[in-house]
């Protein structure tokens, strides 16, 4: 395969004594969906701010297009297109569409000897741009983020994503405080995103969310890789087991077990 | 169309500014209307609200800054002081007022900055301070806690005059000013960054929006109006003394909760900020062409400024409610 568009060598992260990430490795291509698979606490939030540039890695290095960068702040990723969509979309909700759309990057227009926030064309941009990716209930530039559901703000945060330039799409746990139906509209959204050839990282404790959409798998536990597969090369339950740790899954499952045995041995006559 | 007006962050302000202005005219009788009258509660509102605005703008911004309270002695001490004490030129001592505001707002805007205690605490830190050293400085340099002051005619005009029956140069300065915050809260490229601080500070860092910067910025803006309005007053009354002006701490917040802005940040307009201050002033000044006990005003004020608040909450969720009819159910 061609040269991925991003990627992670041998990243390590420690807060002082405390080894959050151990060892990361791990690549993106162009148009490929790489699934980020973890527990509570496995350590995906911190990977998330090494890879948008809030937090600066211990050690290893980060390579786009095959060149070693270095991101000191959000907005040196940015810059780079790399994108990074939080868990409620990021935005603003008392804003409008149009405005929140171009927060930091307004665009102006000339009135006489001023300079104005240009409403208009920023509430078209935004309309525009989310309703090529299906999201036609957006139709008002005006409304404020508040008034949306939550799958819109994804959506909505995502078009906003491409629109500056993304090329690295990160979307940290996009699908997990939505409904089933409103799940599908992201991933819908999500893979559009691929179809336009964004490498997408998508972080998730979902595994079904993530069989959905993945190409690629990797699985942390306790800040280390602890699986890299492809699609179809592992069945749900082998995911699912994987996350929660294995073997400490069977093991748990083999004490219920016994403890049930004893249970029946002791239980009263009924 | 009244629908969509109700959306907006003024609806509230607009509603309860007509509501008292109908009120005191019904009892206060023409008076309260006539230029005399009206300029009694104009002088108040812009007093009020050339610090008002600024405010406002910290609150849609997610911070507060009470030290105004004794930003505006101070202010006004330090006229008096330079050019009242020392017999400096009027511009010096406009330069030293200023710079004064300009000091004490930097104070603050680093401290919330660097130091991420919230700026309510920082800037009653920086209240007490402020008063410490006026009453310190004024009394070491002059031995005396009131000093007069006698401003030329163009500084007078300029700055603490009455024009007309007995309106202040100061609403003149108030109107400009709104004028010019209006253009930079809600037409200028940089207000849309306020408003993003005050939803979500974290998006708005990352958004690339400097927000250190600005938040030092407005610090500095609310200071050195609240220095201006000292200034002005100084030369107004051709004196000046150390005093508190704690009443400016609540009036300034009362004011621009009535407009609409929220508490929490992220929402608010320079219009309701406007209304509202008209508001306060009116229901403050209303009462004395009033028969009612004039100790009823600050019931009133209470009163007014809990229905507002509920108004504003009200009108907010419709906002947030708001989808096109078309749109179909959500």
């Amino acid at each position: 395969m061609s040269q991925p568009i991003f990627e992670l060598r041998n990243v390590n992260k420690s807060f002082g004594p405390v080894e959050v990430l151990n060892d990361i490795s791990l690549k993106v291509h162009e148009g490929e969906i790489l699934c980020l698979l973890g527990d509570n606490g496995a350590g995906k939030s911190t990977l998330i701010k090494i890879l948008s540039g809030v937090h600066d890695a211990t050690s290893g290095e980060i390579f786009m297009d095959g060149q070693s960068v270095h991101f000191a702040r959000p907005r040196d990723a940015v810059d780079r297109g790399v994108a990074t969509v939080h868990q409620f979309g990021g935005t603003f909700p008392l804003m409008s569409i149009g405005r929140s759309f171009f927060v930091g990057m307004e665009p102006t227009k000339k009135f006489g000897p001023f300079t104005v926030f240009d409403r208009q064309t920023a509430n078209e941009i935004a309309v525009r741009e989310v309703q090529e990716f299906g999201i036609t209930r957006i139709d008002d530039g005006d409304r404020l983020i508040g008034s949306l559901s939550g799958g819109e703000r994804q959506s909505l945060a995502i078009a906003r994503a491409l629109y500056f330039g993304a090329r690295v799409l990160i979307l940290d746990e996009p699908t997990a405080a939505l409904g089933v139906k409103e799940a599908s509209h992201v991933l819908r959204v999500v893979l559009e995103a691929k179809r336009r050839g964004l490498a997408v990282i998508f972080i998730t404790h979902n595994v079904t969310h993530a069989m959905t959409i993945g190409d690629h798998f990797a699985v942390l536990i306790r800040g280390s890789k602890a699986a890299d597969f492809r699609r179809g090369e592992k069945s749900r339950e082998e995911i699912t087991d994987l996350m929660a740790g294995g073997e400490a899954m069977a093991e748990l499952e083999a004490e219920i077990e016994e403890y049930l045995n004893s249970q029946e041995v002791n239980q009263p006559a009924t | 169309m009244f629908e969509s007006l109700l959306r907006r962050p003024e609806a509230g302000a607009l509603l309860g500014l007509i509501f008292v202005a109908i009120f005191f005219t019904v009892f206060g009788g023409k008076l309260f209307l006539s230029p005399a009258g009206a300029a009694s509660w104009l002088n108040m509102a812009a007093n009020l609200g050339i610090i008002a605005i600024p405010i406002g703008f910290l609150m849609i911004a997610g911070e507060l800054d009470i030290s105004i309270g004794s930003m505006v002695p101070a202010g006004s001490m330090a006229m008096g002081i330079a050019c009242g004490y020392f017999d400096l030129p009027i511009w010096v001592g406009i330069i030293i007022t200023m710079g004064f505001g300009v000091m004490i707002g930097l104070i603050n805007g680093y401290m919330v900055v660097r130091t991420n205690v919230p700026s309510l605490i920082v800037t009653l830190g920086t209240l007490f301070f402020t008063a410490g050293l006026t009453l310190f400085l004024s009394l070491l340099l002059t031995g005396n806690t009131a000093v007069s002051l006698k401003a030329p005619a163009w500084a007078k005009a300029a700055f603490g005059d009455f024009y007309g029956p007995s309106l202040q140069v100061i609403v003149f300065w108030w109107l400009a000013v709104s004028l010019v915050y209006f253009y930079f809260l809600h037409f200028s490229p940089w207000g849309n960054w306020v408003f993003a601080m005050g939803g979500d500070k974290t998006s708005a860092r990352n958004a690339g929006i400097p927000i250190d910067k600005l938040t030092i910025t407005l610090f500095v803006l609310s200071s050195v109006s609240a220095a201006f309005v000292g200034m002005c007053q100084t030369i107004l009354f051709n004196s000046a003394q150390v005093s508190t002006g704690m009443s400016f701490i609540f009036n300034t917040i009362i004011s621009v909760v009535i407009g609409g802005v929220l508490l929490t940040g992220g929402f608010g307009s320079v219009v309701g900020i406007f209304f509202g201050t008209i508001t306060f002033a009116m229901v403050n000044q209303g009462i004395y062409f009033t028969d009612f006990d004039r100790n009823l005003s600050s019931l009133i004020v209470g009163v007014m400024l809990l229905v507002a608040v509920l108004m504003n909450n009200t009108f907010r969720e419709m906002a947030l409610r708001y989808t096109p009819k078309k749109g179909g159910k959500s």
